[in-house]
């Protein structure tokens, strides 16, 4: 038998599936009912004339799990195509944030230094707070949230992982 | 009015969706539904009383309706459809559908709902059908367009019966019965875009063959997708049998689908699987897996599953490879298509067995040596295993199926019965349903009109769904219950004692109905036997009545069902009588199920 790697890694799938009513309780209710962790899940409809969303989903597991979730995936009906991008095509990850950071005096003026560091941009501002907005990777977002947090930072909204893979063709 | 109805309906081309309903069951070759009516379902049942094509079986449970539904299905090999009402009518359904998820059995179950309009405001028998239904089942759909209906009902029958079968719901709210719009049938509607993988990798085929010619102790190890397949894949995986000369073992629900009586056959693996065949599986060095999935009453503890064997699956559900067991070489498919390949490569490339496969079976030979399903008779007790017994060798030469309930009795069943084809054992597998042989028994004998059917049940898990002798007597079909009445539930007994001390916690069956009256307050036949030379004539009766029958054997109370292996052990740990030595069960062990 071969080896069993029982280390836990963490994997992005991409998931096209039919847009009709039930079909996120579908996949949600799979990760809940076998076990499997979801991270971070993003859905939205991508294609108007041929009713199709795509599901992005940050899991994590073992290599034996993950090929698991990938193949309980593939056999729910309205799914199309699974795509484990973190191992079938190299890829881009992106999430937004918004943050919300209060204060004033010298840690407002820190936040705002912060912010233009990261490329973040003020959506709104008042003389006591800033709501920012940043787009990166997943880690940069958490980097940046960690450096607002003693800057009054009072509240986090996160889109989750959309991605997509490099190069010319589709996945 | 009825002249009215037709004339308007034929004028604007359009059907209500009731009417809709009982055309496409119609359109799918549907000849029997087994339901129960109630409020949101009337329209439907309105349409069903103006067509007298379909054959409406009123069952007493709507779970009674579900398993008869797929006795039905796995005696045949067609869909089994079942019509029930909102709520309760849709809660009574699960555990039917739960089992027929488990077994892969093909179901198209169709639910009235309250009306769309109603929907979320907690109305009278309203329940969230979907979402209850969306883990225990293959597919399911909401209707809340009539204009939806004619495909979804297309839909349904296609995803029930392609790739791995399984059971579907369609929740139909009552106003979408009522509402009128125009029918397509099956051929003018474009199939939904699904398509299960069917035809093998050829590469992945030859290395298959290669492999096995190169095997030493190799063993065929089949399952369920073997009988799914089709009769064609059951003839083939005897040629290919045949062909290689490789011993062969199956599962629970793969019975029937290689005959019982050939020398190859080792006879059932797994926890209650006989020594033979544990033992091959344990010790072989290629074990081929056809439709079969490692489900954990094969392998027991699964780091001591044959551990020397490379492994070939075949299955037409990717989901299956690695789920529970390495495999070295998976091959998605059909089983029939598979086989078909596997001869003819087989054949072409003029691949013989290793000639060391002589020794493989002198090593088997002493395994079966053995006889691990021998037992001590009695004159005095009727001993479970001396009833099945007696009972294959009386229903031989009658075109048989049997169905079981749940516990020693189905294991006694399975062990003993030797099924010589597929489609004639139906019992429940993967889940496990205490309840499922009586009403399964319907829907066999429902589809079979004249054989002989037989639910081989036990005195405990016959009480949960009894009220189906009253729909048997209802459409005079004729089916035995012959139960093994040994006063327990006799599995829950059997590990209360080895694992539990012997303190039997509630598993003595108590205030025991009188089966005899309660058959004739049915107006069915009642037997009792309660020693061994009863046996053979009250058998023999019991087969020559042509009404319902409900068989009271009175047996040995005590009895165990060995071989067995108790829950996280290896196959060769066996325990294979009362006298052995129990294994030393490790803590883990217990906390399975
Ligand atoms: C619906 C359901 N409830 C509980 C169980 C657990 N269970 C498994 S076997 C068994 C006892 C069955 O007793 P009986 O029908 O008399 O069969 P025996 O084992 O005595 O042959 C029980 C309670 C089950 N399988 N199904
Ligand atoms: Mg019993």
């Amino acid at each position: 038998m071969p080896p069993q790697d029982d280390r836990s890694e963490r994997h992005t799938m991409v998931v096209t599936v039919d847009n009709e009513p039930g079909v996120l309780a579908r996949v949600i209710g799979l990760f809940a009912g076998r076990g499997y962790n979801i991270e971070s899940l993003t859905v939205a409809e991508v294609d108007r004339t041929a009713h199709t969303s795509r599901i992005t989903v940050v899991t994590s597991g073992t290599p034996a799990v993950i090929e698991q979730i990938k193949a309980q995936l593939g056999r729910l009906v309205p799914v199309h195509r699974v795509v484990d991008i973190t191992i079938e095509k190299p890829g881009i990850e992106r999430e937004m944030a918004l943050l919300k950071v209060a204060g004033t005096g010298e840690k407002r003026v820190e936040a705002m230094r912060v912010s233009q560091v990261f490329r973040a941009k003020a959506l709104d501002t008042t003389h006591s707070s800033f709501v920012f907005e940043i787009t990166g990777a997943p880690d940069k977002i958490d980097a940046f949230i960690e450096l607002m947090r003693p800057l009054g930072l009072v509240e986090v909204s996160r889109t989750g992982v959309a991605a997509i893979s490099r190069g010319a063709d589709p996945m | 009015m009825d002249q009215k109805v037709a004339t308007q309906a034929a004028a604007t081309a359009e059907l209500t969706g009731a009417e809709i309903v009982i055309r496409a069951l119609k359109d799918h070759g549907v000849k029997h539904i087994f339901g129960y009516p109630g409020g949101a379902v009337l329209p439907i049942y309105d349409a069903l009383f103006q067509n007298n094509e379909l054959v409406h079986v009123l069952v007493r449970h709507e779970q009674g309706a579900v398993h008869a539904a797929e006795g039905y299905a796995r005696s045949t090999g067609l869909p089994g459809v079942v019509l029930v009402t909102s709520g309760p009518g849709a809660t009574n359904v699960v555990t039917g559908l739960t089992d027929a998820l488990m077994d892969s059995v093909p179901l198209v179950v169709i639910t009235g709902q309250v009306a769309t309009h109603l929907i979320g405001n907690d109305a009278f028998q309203e329940c969230d059908t979907v979402g209850i239904t969306r883990p225990c089942t293959k597919h399911n759909w909401l209707v809340r367009d009539v204009k939806d209906l004619p495909r979804v009902m297309h839909e349904a029958f296609q995803i029930a019966t392609t790739g791995r079968p399984g059971p579907v719901v369609v929740d139909i709210p009552k106003d979408v019965q009522f509402k009128r719009a125009v029918y397509l049938g099956p051929d003018k509607t474009p199939p939904r875009d699904y398509h299960p993988r069917v035809e093998p990798d050829e590469g992945a085929i030859r290395t298959a063959m290669h492999l096995m010619a190169a095997a030493r102790r190799p063993v065929f190890y089949t399952g369920g997708g073997i009988v799914n397949s089709g009769p064609e894949a059951s003839r083939l995986l005897r040629e290919l049998v045949k062909l290689t000369g490789f011993p062969i073992t199956s599962t629970l629900m793969g019975l029937g689908a290689y005959p019982a009586s050939d020398p190859q056959w080792l006879g059932l693996i797994g926890m209650h699987g006989t020594y033979e065949a544990n033992l091959s599986a344990n010790r072989c060095d290629l074990m081929i897996a056809l439709g079969s999935r490692f489900d954990d009453r094969v392998t027991g503890r699964v780091d001591a599953f044959s551990p020397g064997s490379k492994k070939i699956h075949l299955d037409i559900d990717p989901a299956q490879i690695n789920k529970n067991i390495r495999i070295d070489l998976p091959i998605v498919a059909d089983a029939a298509h598979a086989l078909r390949r596997m001869i003819a490569v087989w054949k072409e490339e003029k691949l013989s067995a290793d000639p060391e496969l002589g020794s493989w079976w002198k090593q088997i030979g002493e395994w079966r040596a053995r006889n691990s399903l021998s037992y001590r008779n009695s004159k005095k007790l009727i001993k479970p295993q001396y009833a099945i017994d007696r009972l294959y060798a009386l229903t031989r030469g009658h075109d048989t199926y049997i169905t079981t309930e749940v516990g020693q009795h189905q294991m006694w069943a399975a062990q003993r019965f030797k099924f010589e084809e597929p489609n004639h054992w139906m019992t429940s597998g993967g889940l496990g349903t205490m309840g499922y042989g009586l009403p399964a028994a319907v829907g066999v004998q429902m589809a079979h009109p004249g054989a002989l059917v037989i639910d081989i049940a036990g005195e405990a898990s016959v009480q949960m769904t009894m009220q189906e002798l009253s729909t048997a007597v209802q459409y005079d079909l004729p089916i035995k219950i012959f139960i093994l009445n040994n006063e327990y539930m006799g599995m829950v007994r059997q590990w209360q004692e080895l694992l539990h001390g012997g303190r039997y916690s509630h598993s003595y069956s108590e205030a025991l109905p009188d089966f005899v009256k309660l058959a004739e307050a049915y107006g069915a036949i009642g037997f009792r036997a309660e020693k061994p030379d009863e046996l053979d004539d009250k058998i023999r009766a019991m087969i020559s009545v042509s009404k319902p029958v409900l068989f009271d054997v009175r047996v040995d109370p005590h009895e165990n069902c060995y071989p067995m292996i108790p829950s996280g052990a290896a196959h060769d740990e066996m325990i294979l009588s009362d006298a052995d030595e129990e294994p030393e069960l490790t803590d883990e062990g217990k906390m399975m199920v």
